[in-house]
């Protein structure tokens, strides 16, 4: 009798608790996540400023692509979709996402091996590996903007001293070197978090397969292309993942170490600037929601391909 | 020449000192077994033997050769772990073929032997499946199979059973004792703390106890004169009844020892009075655990069903030349009195 419904009354019971624990949960994501998503998108369709929030009018897609007629026959397109500036932002962001994920991956990898290995006092060198990452990322910034003085940094002196360079360099104000100098810095902070993913990653492989690999004579090149490689690799995209995400989003590193230059300006720094500084809310919404869309799209289009990688390999 | 010998072989991890003045020399073709309670330090001796430990003092010799210093994948060695240690990411004819690889063979000459190893364990239709999808059983022939295609001079077996099951043990059991007849000149060592896997494969048995030899043997020679009181107690199942105090002191030793298929129960005379404390029945063979009045609590195995009850009072009887007796250090006093055991062992 109490299946007649095809649910019975036990599987009822749990449905309404899975939805009353549930609950709280959604309304949270919906008050601080969704909310605010969908505030922003919609601004983006209006010609909302700063102390005009609340008269935005609506109008249309004019924040991404408008064509201005100028009723001689000639006309121009204007918008986010044909501004220069954004599109070198996003080019920014992209060199600075796959440059500075490239060397984090490579230099944690290369520390989680190290430290995966048993040597005295290895417990130290994992916790001390690991305060770059811990500090703060403006106080960071700021330490290195200190060093990369063009005036006082320490960076110029010691390289002044070694004779590699022959007048000091400004590093994070020069177009030249400011997309350097920010690598650097990212790099140097974030590796340590790479390190750690991959950790956890090999300390997943169990040892006695390399102990058969030594019966059997592999050697290190081989070991690790064949045998380490082929069992950590899951856990190093999902760790590329994570970081390409942050790195895509970059924002306090620039905006401390590089404010206001074109060479490093991002994404999020784009963003910020036309909502804030110019005046231009609806403009920096569209360019937030392209942001979001960009972040998405590339995100998923990575777990796509690499998960065909994956399956690929379990056959 | 002996096809593996040690040397006055010690092995320290730190200052622990788990291995003392190891001296023994296996003959080509043996099967043998390092047997013992956990911590004896047998696995640490079949890894020396590897190359996977670093020996501390000694000498090891592989078919004359010594070879402390040689690595593992020169010795001319083969190991099956106890936990498989395949290769997760690669199929079963890779993870039998990836050794092979790395000593150059040809390809048709890996082939050839992945595909006659494959043969010999039957496991042929499982050559393009990984690990994960094979049973603990199945996983088990490849890492054997996977030993055997390296065609080594001596194969080890560190407790290749104890993550099977008790049914696909007892026939792994079988077929490794089938593939020793099979390789024949291939000298086995193995690996386990199951003293009926010791008895049933091994040509000869070496028991250790906290990183000591106590006797090496066959298998009936450690059952009929062990050579130590540990070794009594070690070898055989149920293990052997012990009897201290007057009793013995008056015999002039420190123990007395009886197996519990030497003693026959009655209800109505016998050398030891007791009740009966518990009864196992496991249809072909029957235990009673008896309360003895003066020489404490004694086991004793009795063939088929029988209608003994707890709190019945017994009589349990040694049979003739059934007791070994042992002095403080644990080492035997003469062979066994008396009867037919006892002229083989006695002086």
């Amino acid at each position: 009798m109490a299946s007649n419904a095809g649910i019975s009354t036990l599987s009822r019971q749990r449905i309404v608790s899975a939805w009353l624990f549930l609950t709280p949960m959604l309304l949270v994501l919906a008050s601080v996540a969704a909310y605010p998503l969908i505030r922003t998108i919609y601004f983006g369709f209006t010609d909302a400023s700063i102390d005009l929030i609340a008269e935005a009018q609506w109008v249309g897609f004019r924040n991404y692509l408008e064509y201005l007629d100028y009723g001689d026959g000639e006309g121009e397109y204007f918008g986010l979709l044909v501004d220069a500036d954004w599109w070198r932002a996003v080019w920014n962001t992209l060199r600075f996402t796959i440059i500075s994920v490239f060397f984090e991956t490579l230099f944690g990898l290369v520390i989680a091996l190290v430290l995966n290995r048993e040597f005295r006092g290895r417990s130290l060198v994992r916790a001390a590996v690991l305060i770059p990452w811990a500090i703060p990322t403006i106080v960071s910034a700021k330490m290195w903007a200190w060093m990369m003085h063009d005036q006082f940094g320490i960076l110029n002196d010691i390289l002044l001293r070694l004779h590699i360079i022959a007048e000091p360099v400004a590093w994070t104000a020069s177009p030249d070197t400011a997309m350097l100098a920010v690598l650097i810095v990212d790099i140097w902070k974030t590796t340590p978090f790479m390190a750690l993913l991959i950790l956890a990653g090999l300390q997943m492989v169990p040892g006695d397969i390399y102990e058969a690999a030594r019966l059997d004579g592999v050697g290190p090149v081989r070991l690790f292309r064949r045998v380490t490689w082929p069992l950590i690799m899951p856990a190093v995209l999902v760790a590329i993942v994570f970081r390409a995400l942050d790195a895509l989003r970059v924002f306090d590193i620039i905006y401390v170490l590089t404010p206001n230059n074109e060479r490093t300006r991002t994404m999020s720094v784009f963003a910020r600037e036309n909502l804030f500084d110019f005046d231009k809310f609806a403009y920096g919404s569209a360019a937030s929601t392209l942001l979001f869309l960009i972040i998405a799209l590339l995100t998923i289009s990575f777990i796509w391909a690499t998960r065909m990688n994956v399956e690929a390999d379990e056959r | 020449m002996a096809s593996v010998e040690l040397r006055s072989v010690e092995k320290s991890f730190g200052s622990v000192e788990v291995l003392h003045d190891i001296n023994l020399s296996l003959e080509k073709g043996e099967f043998i077994v390092f047997v013992g309670p956990s911590g004896c330090g047998k696995s640490t001796l079949l890894r020396l033997i590897a190359g996977l430990e670093d020996i501390t003092g000694g000498e090891l010799f592989i078919d004359g050769t010594c070879v402390n210093s040689v690595l593992p994948a020169k010795r001319g060695i083969s190991m099956v772990f106890q936990s498989y240690a395949l290769y997760p990411h690669m199929n079963v004819y890779d993870n039998m073929a990836f050794g092979l690889e790395q000593a150059r063979l040809s390809k048709h000459e890996i082939d050839r032997r992945v595909r006659e190893a494959a043969g010999m364990l039957q496991i042929e239709q499982y050559l393009d499946r990984k690990p994960k999808q094979l049973s603990g059983g199945q996983r088990q022939r490849v890492a054997i199979g996977r030993a055997i295609t390296r065609q080594p001079k001596v194969f080890l077996f560190d407790e290749p059973l104890s993550n099977l099951d008790a049914a696909l043990r007892v026939d792994t059991r079988i077929e490794i004792a089938r593939l020793h007849k099979r390789l024949t000149g291939t000298t086995m060592v193995y690996v386990t703390h199951d003293q009926v896997e010791a008895m049933t494969l091994a040509d000869r048995i070496v028991v250790l106890n906290a990183g000591r030899i106590e006797q090496v043997g066959t298998p009936l020679e450690l059952y009929e004169q062990p050579a130590s009181r540990f070794v009594a107690g070690f070898i055989g199942s149920p293990r052997m009844n012990f009897i201290e105090g007057a009793e013995p002191a008056a015999a002039g030793v420190h123990a007395l020892g009886v197996r519990p298929e030497h003693l026959d129960v009655s209800r109505t005379e016998g050398r030891w009075k007791g009740t009966v404390a518990l009864v196992e029945k496991l249809g072909s063979d029957t235990f009673i655990h008896v309360t003895t009045d003066t020489s404490g609590m004694i086991n004793a195995r009795a063939v088929g069903n029988h209608g003994f009850q707890a709190g019945d009072t017994v009589f349990v009887t040694p049979r003739e030349g059934s007791i070994h007796r042992f002095n403080e250090d644990g080492k035997p006093v003469g062979g066994p009195v008396g009867g037919p055991v006892a002229e083989e062992g006695s002086e």
